[in-house]
């Protein structure tokens, strides 16, 4: 039995499929699995989903709540929680926005002028994570409010109108006249921060950081500049969710992504990250989008008051914590 | 807790509660105030008190689960006492222990289990200390402690008048290479705070240490890694070891550097290593993708061992690197620690179960109340001694 089993340790050399590794992938097909019974149940009853059309609408609304999503996963990931992303894909879009009503020939400056400040405002997050060692949530809840307020400040509270087109393309162009261009960015954002999280120090850090804190500072793990990396990213993507939102809506609100922290979360989780960190993909998120999305677009088609959205995504949320809950009782 | 007395109104009755605590808590010898938060209370009266709940309940069958592992001996015998009161009250009990002479002292019956399979059960009394051990093993280990030993060479480790606080004070040793150097003290002494303010996991607040003759700054444990320390922390599963994660993932966790470049992962090569590690240190895994929670206590032990392997660190900070081990696991990492020295690496062993401090080491510094009580050589010491100066019975 011994030898078998050094025969097995021998073949895998890293690479062969263990029990948990199998349970893992089947863990991630099974929200594939839901994702896909999805779609056929609603491609039989209705006959407007599988068309042109309506999926490019559906990649057009859940490309926001992705791009939240993905840095939404790297922070659960570490165990904390970003509930600032909504205020500051506010703030970016009217940033962006004000310079752009000023001068509206250079698209460029505003732009990288809103990243910058999304940027700054996750850093500003993670330094009182890390050196005032507060609690995340507060933290970012904290820093969701005052940021939503100086948005509405910065403002006096009204919308900006008059972006430029080519600005406006962000939000509403089209590759090869099929792809929306917002979807088309959080396919690359997904594809960056999976890369991220797999295959770099950084990355692989923060899984360590979530499942144990105190082990991964005594393994030599720079903790701080880790979440300080973390949170940064998270900021970035909010501001970068902020200016395609603007440009699609073709108008930059104060108000703008507020509740969206919470989609993202729900996206996150229904995509089994686990709430207690040290666990999760953005391949499970991408997933968790897409259910979220078809969700809502079948309501939609099937001409099901919005009301009922809530509750069927409030539902699924319980349903996927709830299963994720009992597998770890076992 | 989850019986609380009740008023008329249904609502939690305080006076009852408190009184009847205060009478189950008596009958047991324990005089402890029942609105006491338990934090504020000492390991031991924390468990007299979880004892007292049990007797609440009226427990038929209670399990004690390694219930000495943070008591001092006087608080054992109480323990005991408490023990053999609810045996001949008729409450049947199940004792789960690691310490041979606990055994002895107070179990009728032994069962020996090993690789979660039961080896036998025999009636205590039938049996020797020795023939245990062999059950255990499987073989007879009368020189657990006997390892090969090396000529010891440079001093690559001197930490001079090393202060913290009320922690420690004025702490000054020297580890040369080649050494087992032992550390002893009761829980308090300060024996962990020094070596994690080595590490620097903690600030020091004055005092230098050296490496390998020069001076260093240490200020987290990323530095000290750098400068080749390992520390094994005396909590694995708090400090050492990132429980959901896979075998792999803890291997490589401290020496990531080795196994990327430009901050980028080889997976291919992390792996191998990982593959490596594990058949050399025959960790029993069912692959290295396992999540390290499933492992049994020797062999997650053995994973945070292969971390600092991995991480081809020269001077290893051992603290109670056999607690909650069985006896086979043990020899296997004493047998670690031969192979360690052997290679002209460094150890630090700390424990607080003399026979191994003082089987292992060369030489053992004995600590009391966060100063240094004595530093001896194990051969020309006592059991007796050693603990008279970790009691501070006796100065130097």
């Amino acid at each position: 039995m011994l030898k078998q089993k050094e025969a097995d340790l021998k073949k895998q050399k890293g690479y062969g499929y263990s029990k948990e590794r199998m349970s893992l992938l089947f863990q991630t097909y099974r929200m594939l699995l839901i994702a896909l019974g999805m779609a056929i149940i609603l491609t039989i009853v209705s006959p407007s989903f599988l068309t042109v059309n309506n999926l490019r609408n559906v990649a057009l609304q859940i490309s926001i709540n992705g791009i939240l999503a993905a840095g939404m996963t790297m922070i659960i990931i570490t165990g904390g929680i970003d509930l600032s992303v909504g205020s500051i894909l506010a703030i970016a879009g009217v940033v962006a926005g004000r310079i752009l009503v000023v001068n509206s020939q250079n698209i460029v400056l505003p732009i990288l002028i809103a990243l910058v400040i999304g940027m700054l405002l996750g850093l500003l997050n993670s330094l009182f994570i890390t050196y005032g060692n507060m609690p995340p949530f507060i933290v970012t809840l904290a820093i969701m409010g005052i940021t939503r307020g100086f948005a509405l400040i910065f403002t006096a509270g009204y919308p900006i109108w008059d972006l430029p087109d080519s600005y406006i393309m962000i939000g509403n162009g089209r590759l090869f006249n099929v792809i929306p261009v917002p979807f088309i960015i959080m396919i690359v954002v997904m594809i960056i921060t999976s890369l991220f999280l797999k295959y770099s120090v950084l990355g692989r850090n923060l899984y360590a950081i979530g499942s144990n804190v105190e082990a991964a500072k005594l393994s030599g793990i720079n903790v701080k500049k880790s979440l300080m990396t973390a949170y940064t990213i998270s900021g970035l993507l909010a501001a970068v969710a902020g200016i395609i939102l603007s440009a699609r809506m073709r108008i930059a609100e104060p108000m703008a992504g507020s509740g969206y922290e919470l989609d993202a979360i729900t996206a996150t989780v229904i995509g089994g990250t686990a709430m207690t960190g040290g666990e999760g993909t953005i391949w499970g998120t991408f997933l968790g989008v897409i259910i979220m999305g078809i969700i809502r677009n079948g309501l939609i088609l099937l001409d099901v008051s919005s009301f009922w959205q809530q509750v069927a995504i409030g539902f699924l949320l319980l349903m996927a914590v709830l299963i994720d809950c009992l597998k770890r009782k076992e | 807790m989850g019986q609380l007395p009740r008023t008329r109104l249904g609502l939690v009755d305080y006076k009852t509660m408190f009184e009847e605590t205060e009478k189950i808590l008596d009958s047991i010898n324990v005089h402890v105030n029942p609105r006491t938060i338990i934090s504020s209370l000492s390991v031991a009266q924390q468990e007299m008190v979880a004892i007292g709940k049990m007797l609440h309940i009226k427990a038929k069958l209670v399990i004690f689960d390694e219930p000495t592992a943070l008591l001092t001996n006087e608080e054992i015998e109480e323990l005991f006492k408490i023990i053999r009161m609810l045996k001949s009250q008729n409450v049947g009990i199940i004792y789960i222990t690691h310490r041979l002479d606990e055994v002895f002292q107070i179990s009728d019956r032994v069962t020996v289990l090993k690789d979660g399979i039961k080896v036998k059960t025999v009636n205590t009394n039938e049996i020797t200390e020795d023939e245990l051990i062999t059950m255990m093993v499987g073989r007879k280990t009368s020189d657990m402690y006997k390892i090969r030993r090396v000529e010891h060479g440079n001093t690559v480790l001197k930490v001079e008048n090393l202060s913290r606080g009320k922690a420690f004070q004025n702490i000054s040793f020297d580890v040369k290479q080649g050494e087992i150097f032992g550390m002893f003290g009761l829980v308090g002494s300060g024996r962990t705070e020094i070596v994690k303010c080595i590490f620097g996991a903690d600030k020091k607040d004055s005092g230098d240490i050296y490496i390998n003759g020069e001076r260093v700054e240490i200020n987290s444990p990323e530095e000290a890694i750098k400068k080749g320390l390992a520390f094994l922390p005396e909590n694995r599963k708090d400090e050492g070891l990132a429980l959901d994660l896979s075998v792999s993932i803890n291997i490589n966790m401290a020496s990531i550097d080795k196994v990327s470049s430009n901050g980028i992962i080889d997976w291919k090569k992390s792996h191998e290593r990982a593959v490596g590690l594990v058949e050399r240190l025959k960790t029993k895994t069912h692959s290295i993708h396992q999540l390290v929670r499933n492992l049994s206590g020797g062999n997650q032990q053995k994973i945070v061992i292969s971390k600092w392997l991995a991480q081809e660190s020269d001077i290893f900070i051992f603290d109670e690197p056999t607690v909650g081990i069985d006896i086979g696991a043990k020899q296997e990492i004493y047998k670690i620690f031969e192979q360690l020295i052997g290679q002209g690496k460094s150890i630090i062993i700390i424990s607080s179960y003399l026979p191994e401090v003082m089987g292992l080491s060369n030489r053992i510094l004995v600590m009391y109340e966060g100063k240094i009580a004595a530093e001896l050589n194990p051969k020309e010491a006592t059991q007796e001694k050693i603990l008279r100066y970790a009691t501070g019975h006796e100065k130097s």
